[in-house]
């Protein structure tokens, strides 16, 4: 193997012979039951991505505006049709998903919130907070312009 | 790695010792780490703000954009959006894809490409905003 991470899998044992050191199967999958730890970090890994994707939108937005009017009419009719909006949808839900794991990512950096219970109920309140969030944020804007 | 090779054998360039440490270039290794978290407190307010703005661009024409775009707060909170933005995105998409490609060749090209586009959105960005704000 010439994989380093491969290779760090392998260690001598008592007789001095290589063997492969046993590892855990990947979190996601028939091996584990449906977890709040593991679903959470995969969905924010996820909404990543896809927020990336998004800022393909986000610099669309902004260069149709610095090249005037009718770029910026044609950008504005875009994401208002029914396919924009279906976009956008899954951008704010991803954005505040992100958003709210993202505060919650922090709090663990900072030491809080590792236990168990806690981390369940951190993980419940992000996922309601976020489409809370998204359904308050579509009400304003529906009532907006 | 499939378990049913019988006898494993290491063809790397790395001292035994090494990987016993298992270091890596050490050093340097927390900084990726904190870069990443300084951009993510960052974008807390800066996403609020982007948010609020969104709802009062919405529908808007273009000489309400431009308006919205040359009052320097929304200028400076804006590039300042891009800035912290474009490095969050860029420090996340380094570790998902140091993650998941295994092939050294495949990733290191996969990480030029992906940060020389997210490079060039974050300069399309800046100097529409800019443009914006100075015409």
């Amino acid at each position: 193997m010439k994989d380093v991470r491969e290779a760090l899998m392998v260690g001598r044992n008592t007789e001095g012979k290589l063997v492969r050191r046993p590892i855990s199967p990947f979190m996601l999958g028939s091996a584990y039951q449906f977890q709040m730890s593991s679903a959470t970090s995969i969905l924010h890994r996820i909404t990543g991505v896809g927020l990336g994707l998004g800022t393909l939108l986000f610099t669309a937005w902004l260069v149709a505006a610095a090249a005037g009017d009718s770029a910026f009419s044609l950008v504005q009719a875009l994401l208002a049709s029914w396919v924009g909006l279906f976009v956008l949808f899954c951008f704010t839900l991803s954005l505040f998903y992100h958003f709210c794991n993202g505060i919650r990512h922090l709090a663990w950096d900072a030491g809080k919130g590792f236990e168990l219970p806690a981390m369940h109920r951190s993980g419940a309140l992000v996922i309601a907070a976020a489409i809370i969030l998204t359904v308050a944020f579509w009400v304003i804007a529906s009532f907006i312009g | 790695m499939s378990s049913k090779d019988p006898a494993p054998s290491i063809h790397i360039r790395r001292s035994p010792l090494g990987r016993a440490r298992g270091l890596g270039a050490a050093k340097t290794g927390s900084h990726h780490w904190w870069v990443q978290r300084l951009s993510a407190v960052a974008l807390l307010p800066l996403v609020l703000y982007f948010i609020v703005s969104v709802l009062m661009l919405k529908g808007a024409g273009h000489a309400a954009m431009a308006a919205y775009m040359a009052e320097p707060w929304n200028t400076v909170l804006f590039i300042a959006l891009i800035a912290a933005l474009f490095s969050h995105l860029d420090q996340g998409m380094q570790v998902v894809l140091e993650d998941y490609i295994r092939t050294d060749s495949t990733r290191l090209t996969v990480l030029m490409l992906v940060k020389a586009a997210i490079a060039l959105l974050a300069l399309a960005s800046l100097i529409s905003v800019l443009k914006l704000a100075f015409s």
